[in-house]
């Protein structure tokens, strides 16, 4: 098994987060993974993304060229991710901040509202848990233990409300998944 | 195949320089920031208090070089930290250090160049680290990572090199190698080289010379005839480094009809590439030079075949080449693909340089 996930959307949606997730929850699986950030002259509110690689073998380049699934949780992110899907891939579209449609037609694409959600659930800054859930929820990277085990060890130290609310946000996420 | 978890921790390969300097036993960092290797002074400054080091944010790389060169003269273990630019400016001190016989480590994650250049990887300073950088008839020992794991185990090795042969030793990776995460594991990792590890072990340490005669650590040597006599030391020293130190990788190499040689970033790369290609019978291969000075000649003193084709990869316009050429002697054929200015050559391109066309 190979996975190669890209997330993109803007800085101080927790891009990078839900990458460094993705990698910690393939060393609780025994995986190999590599996870590489793009780095430089970002700013706050400019687009951010980051490469993740989940594999059963060593991992060789780490640069995701064509992935297998998109998270894209931002408008600009879509018109500049959406070529890197491998045909009958996966794209997790953010319906909340993107109002165009995908040109694709040769890939899979799931819309969820993650930052209505997130909204609901009284946070918009966990748009991306939600996102880390459906995503999870529609590719079995590792068992429901596992990825709680990696939520907890991500969020230990922070505020119990802050814990709960990822919790939930996790959950809800799940709700959504590809069928 | 199952990458067993056993304690491993996901790290930046910056940070993983970084830790690998505090386990090693260096309690002495000087630097000043520059992308893409903040990570490993950020690193430092929260941990270095907490095994009772020092961390200086330097006004200038050459104060951070030059405060290294102090602090390795007592016979601490110090390190200095930077991206090519501020590497540039840091090659009066190394040159000194080399001069004085002190053991040190830089680490130079490297961005593209020349002069400010950009962020982005590159290995456009292998020049600059295997054959001098500064000036005089010195070397550095010059390691190359190619994961996070084996950013945290060289560093460990650097400082062991360095102490073994008071000399400096460069570590050489890129912006990729620095800021990518895997991971490694820190614990039960024993140096790979013995040599004096504590200050206690260096009799020639500069600690205060009370009840002996006092230690002299310079790179002045004024009087007639003494220079010469240096530089043949420090020569007899680089055979023996040259001699013992050269570290490789081969992978599928047997019955090779080409070899790609490639080292860090571009050697990961380009083990993918051989992987897929051998999954479609083509006779491929790697060599991939750890250590970059001294270069792993041994690697290529004998060929697969007597018409073996090596192609060398970087993304530079082509350095380390000149290196193979000289390690091969004319007996094969030494082609070269570098990308320079922070592209990097992916498997597919290596591959259509290769075979003309996809495989």
């Amino acid at each position: 098994m190979i996975e190669k996930i890209i997330c993109c959307g803007f800085g101080g949606q927790g891009i990078m987060v839900m990458g460094k997730f993705l990698s910690n929850l393939a060393i609780e699986a025994d995986k190999f993974t590599t996870y590489l950030p793009a780095y430089g002259a970002e700013v706050r509110g400019g687009t951010a993304h980051c490469m993740v690689i989940i594999s059963d073998e060593e991992i060789c380049a780490p640069f995701v060229s064509v992935a297998d699934t998109a998270i894209i949780m931002n408008e600009p992110s879509l018109s500049k991710f959406e070529n890197r899907i491998a045909p009958g891939g996966l794209l997790l579209l953010n319906e909340s901040l993107i109002s165009s449609l995908p040109r694709r037609k040769d890939i899979e694409v799931l819309k969820v509202p993650f930052s209505d959600i997130a909204v609901k659930l009284g946070n918009i800054r966990c748009a991306n848990t939600v996102a880390l859930g459906t995503y999870l929820s529609s590719k079995n990277i590792a068992p429901k233990e596992k990825i709680d085990l990696v939520m907890d060890k991500m969020l230990g130290g922070l505020k119990q409300e802050v814990i709960e609310i990822n919790r939930k946000a996790l959950r809800e996420g799940m709700k959504y998944d590809k069928s | 195949m199952k990458n067993e978890k056993l304690n491993k921790i996901l790290i930046t390969g910056n940070e993983a320089i970084a830790e690998g300097a505090i386990q090693a036993g260096c309690r002495f960092f000087a630097g000043y920031p520059i992308t893409p290797q903040n990570e490993i002074p950020a690193y430092m400054s929260k941990r270095m208090p907490e095994v009772g080091g020092v961390f200086i944010q330097s006004e200038s790389e050459l104060a951070a070089i030059s405060m290294v060169m102090g602090a390795a003269a007592t016979g601490e273990r110090a390190i200095t930290t930077s991206s090519s630019p501020g590497i540039s400016l840091k090659q009066e001190g190394i040159s000194y250090i080399a001069g004085a016989e002190l053991p040190a480590v830089i680490v130079n994650i490297m961005r593209a160049g020349p002069g400010l250049g950009n962020i982005w990887p590159a290995q456009s300073d292998y020049f600059q680290a295997t054959k001098g950088g500064g000036h005089g008839d010195y070397h550095n020992i010059v390691l190359a990572p190619s994961s996070v794991q084996e950013c945290f185990d060289l560093t460990l090795s650097a400082f062991d090199l360095a102490d073994k042969y008071r000399n400096p030793v460069m570590i050489l990776g890129d912006g990729m190698l620095g800021q990518m995460m895997e991971p490694i594991q820190t614990k039960g990792h024993r140096p790979h080289t013995k040599g004096p590890r504590s200050k206690n072990q260096k009799p020639w340490a500069v600690t205060g010379c009370a009840g002996r005669a006092p230690n002299l650590v310079a790179s002045f040597r004024m009087a007639e005839g003494e220079m010469e006599k240096h530089n043949i030391h420090l020569k007899n020293k680089y055979d023996e480094i040259e001699e013992k130190e050269q570290r490789f990788e081969v992978f599928y190499t047997d019955e090779a009809e080409i070899i790609i040689v490639a080292y860090g970033t571009m050697a990961r790369i380009a083990k993918g590439a051989v992987k897929n290609l051998r999954a479609k019978n083509k006779k491929i291969g790697l060599i991939r030079p750890i250590t970059l000075w001294p270069f792993p000649k041994k690697a290529f003193a004998q060929s697969p075949r007597p018409n073996t084709q090596y192609l060398v990869v970087e993304m530079s316009n082509g350095q380390m080449v000149e290196d193979v050429q000289l390690a091969v002697g004319g007996r094969c054929p030494v082609e070269f693909y570098g990308r320079t200015g922070g592209g990097i050559p992916s498997e597919e391109e290596i591959t259509k340089i290769i075979y003309g066309k996809d495989v």
